[in-house]
């Protein structure tokens, strides 16, 4: 099992020695900072001066020694739009959007779970049928156009719900978080459900072809011929076994949640970690592109492991060495 | 299994007859969803392809466009116009005709960026399983740190680099879209390449070349058609998101997905219909590719028969 991180380990660090290098390499072909960094009418002068402190002239291999350097002593630079440290406007963004991941993974699994173990369980029903043309529909419906027929119906139409930013949120432990503000949920309501929507179908879909796989072994007559009733041979002898599939494949996919909350912050103006990441894109403000990757790239091979480590606790018989 | 008449070439007589005969149609046309899919992309080939003869406007073209028209709603509403079923957006376009320029641009993207990712990804599979050592785990490498990051975040970052233009974004959807095809390709060689009649053809003497397109190629299709179905459908909805965000296609070539975003701009001013008329059409195209691509997933996977 050592042996087994050890390498782990090995791994993730040469996978992000490489990323690192292509994310800095390529950002130094976004746009030109030093139009944002100074007025319009500025002379060739002052622009070069500006380059020059940037440090922009030197090679790139020098530029990059220099970055590995300072984030190596925790510095990770500046945001060139907003004058202040990168790291610090990363994490005062960090908890809007893992505040919306995790309300939108609740709303997921408390949704898709049980009509995946019911269409799994009953895949000839009617109403296992709808569910999954259902599925296979909202697989179809792009993200954007989800978000932007909730706020069409909810805020433009009905008026009931807020269609932008975060709303009145509160200090608890030393983190901004709007989930404990009444008000602040009604905020939290429709971008949560549009980054749900993206996982709805496929979890649905994971977990019914888990269930009928499961349904067929002879544990599960077992458990019936014994006198377990229908709804714990459901829930609980045949999903526990029907989750790994589940949790490998949706512990990658949030990863992609966290791609798309680019997407439904933007159009909810969520002031978190994807709309960050859009601005940045749009100002050519480099250090913050840089950072917001590297650090989603970690994340992402720590993510991985982690998924790694659930199986051994799911399913006792996957050895990992 | 398919019939053999889908994997035989043009040369045989008969084969139009075979294919109605085979056992493929038989399942595809007693399957409604798969039928109701493939209605649906031979609607949008319609669209794509006369369309444009046939929509009131060239929205492109300046000389036929109005600004008096601007936001003039769709049929059934005050205020409509006939000349504009679907309505117009604020520089008076014809929201149907800028839906089939789009869907044109869209399935452009769709299809040619499919191929060429197939090609690309296929190609390199099968070197990559074919010859095994160095090369192979230098692909497959690759391969393994472009998967354990989201395709739409490389993307993203790759079109912010190149910035817009459709030639930057079938670059951008090749470039994370090769893998799947790699991966698949490279797994069914391995398997083809310990076959007697390979060997048989390398004994005989035949190039590499010649053994990796007439004789591996071939019993690996399978798996290539179903991928690029299900793959038109997620380059579409890849480029529509893409362009929503601002960094795909450019203003002057919008496809379905830059129309719904020029339309949510307007969206709180009340004029609806700008964006989910092409948002509605964007949502039915790919149901439709998923539909038959669904379809095409169980009926060629021979486990599942």
């Amino acid at each position: 099992m050592i042996n087994y991180i050890i390498k782990r380990i090995a791994h993730a660090a040469i996978v992000l020695a490489v990323v690192s290098v292509v994310i800095f390499c390529l950002t130094t072909y976004i746009g030109d900072p030093v139009n944002m960094m100074v007025s319009e009418k500025a002379s060739a002068g002052t622009r070069e001066l500006v380059r020059q402190q940037l440090g922009l002239n030197e090679p790139l291999p020098v530029q990059y020694w220099i970055f590995l350097k300072n984030v190596m002593n925790g510095q990770f630079g500046h945001s060139y739009t907003y004058k202040i440290p990168v790291i610090g406007l990363i994490l005062e963004r960090l908890p809007a959007t893992l505040e919306m991941v995790a309300v939108s993974i609740v709303l997921a699994v408390v949704i898709a779970i049980p009509l995946g173990v019911f269409a799994g369980a009953f895949p000839k029903r009617g109403i296992s049928r709808i569910i999954m043309a259902s599925s296979l529909f909202g697989a179809s419906l792009p993200t954007f156009f989800v978000g932007m027929m909730l706020i069409l119906i909810f805020a433009v139409n009905l008026g009931w719900l807020p269609s932008s930013g975060r709303g009145p949120s509160s200090v608890v432990m030393g983190v901004r978080l709007s989930i404990n503000d009444p008000a602040g949920i009604r905020y939290m309501i429709l971008p949560a459900l549009t980054l749900a929507f993206a996982n709805l179908a496929m979890l649905i879909r994971l977990t019914r072809a888990g269930m009928m796989e499961v349904m067929r072994h002879d544990f599960i007559r077992f458990a019936r011929a014994k006198g377990v009733s229908e709804r714990d041979v459901m829930f609980k002898h045949a999903l526990k076994n029907a989750l790994i599939p589940v949790v490998t494949v949706f512990g990658m996919e949030i990863g992609s949640l966290i791609a798309f909350t680019t997407v439904t912050e933007t159009i909810f103006a969520w002031p978190g970690l994807g709309k960050l990441l859009m601005d940045s894109i749009y100002a050519s403000d480099r250090p913050v592109i840089v950072v917001y990757l590297l650090l989603t790239a970690v994340l992402f091979v720590v993510l991985n492991f982690i998924v790694d480590m659930l199986y051994t606790i799911i399913d006792p018989r996957i050895d990992l060495r | 299994m398919p019939s053999r008449a889908e994997t035989r070439g043009p040369s045989n007589p008969s084969m139009l007859s075979r294919i109605a005969a085979s056992e493929f149609t038989r399942d595809f046309l007693s399957n409604p969803s798969a039928v109701a899919g493939a209605i649906i992309i031979v609607f949008a080939l319609l669209v794509v392809l006369i369309g444009p003869h046939v929509v009131p406007q060239n929205p492109y073209d300046l000389k036929e466009i109005n600004l008096a028209d601007a936001y003039k709603p769709p049929i059934g509403f005050a205020g409509s116009s006939l000349k504009f079923p679907l309505g117009t957006d604020n520089q008076g376009r014809d929201i149907l005709s800028s839906l089939v320029y789009g869907c044109r641009i869209s399935l452009f993207i769709g299809i040619v960026g499919v191929l060429i990712s197939c090609v690309v990804g296929t190609t390199l599979g099968l070197v990559s399983g074919y010859y095994g050592g160095k090369l192979d785990s230098l692909i497959m490498r690759i391969a393994d740190i472009e998967l354990s990051f989201p395709s739409i975040l490389i993307a993203l970052f790759m079109m912010s680099v190149f910035g817009r233009g459709i030639d930057k974004l079938l670059i951008a959807l090749t470039a994370v879209s090769w893998v799947v095809y790699a991966r698949t390709v490279r797994g069914d060689t391995l398997g083809v390449k310990a076959k007697e009649y390979v060997e048989a053809a390398r004994v005989i003497g035949l190039p590499d070349r010649i053994i990796l397109v007439r004789h591996v190629l071939p019993n690996v299709t399978t798996s290539i058609i179903v991928l690029s179905t299900l793959n038109v459908g997620g380059f579409i909805l890849a480029e529509a998101t893409l362009s929503f965000l601002g960094v795909g296609v450019p203003v002057t070539r919008p496809s379905l997905g830059l129309l719904v975003k020029n339309g949510f701009d307007v969206l709180f001013s009340g004029y609806w219909w700008v964006a989910v008329f092409p948002g509605l059409f964007i949502m039915v195209l790919i149901f439709g590719i998923n539909l038959l691509g669904d379809f095409l997933k169980d009926e060629l996977n021979p486990r599942l028969k």
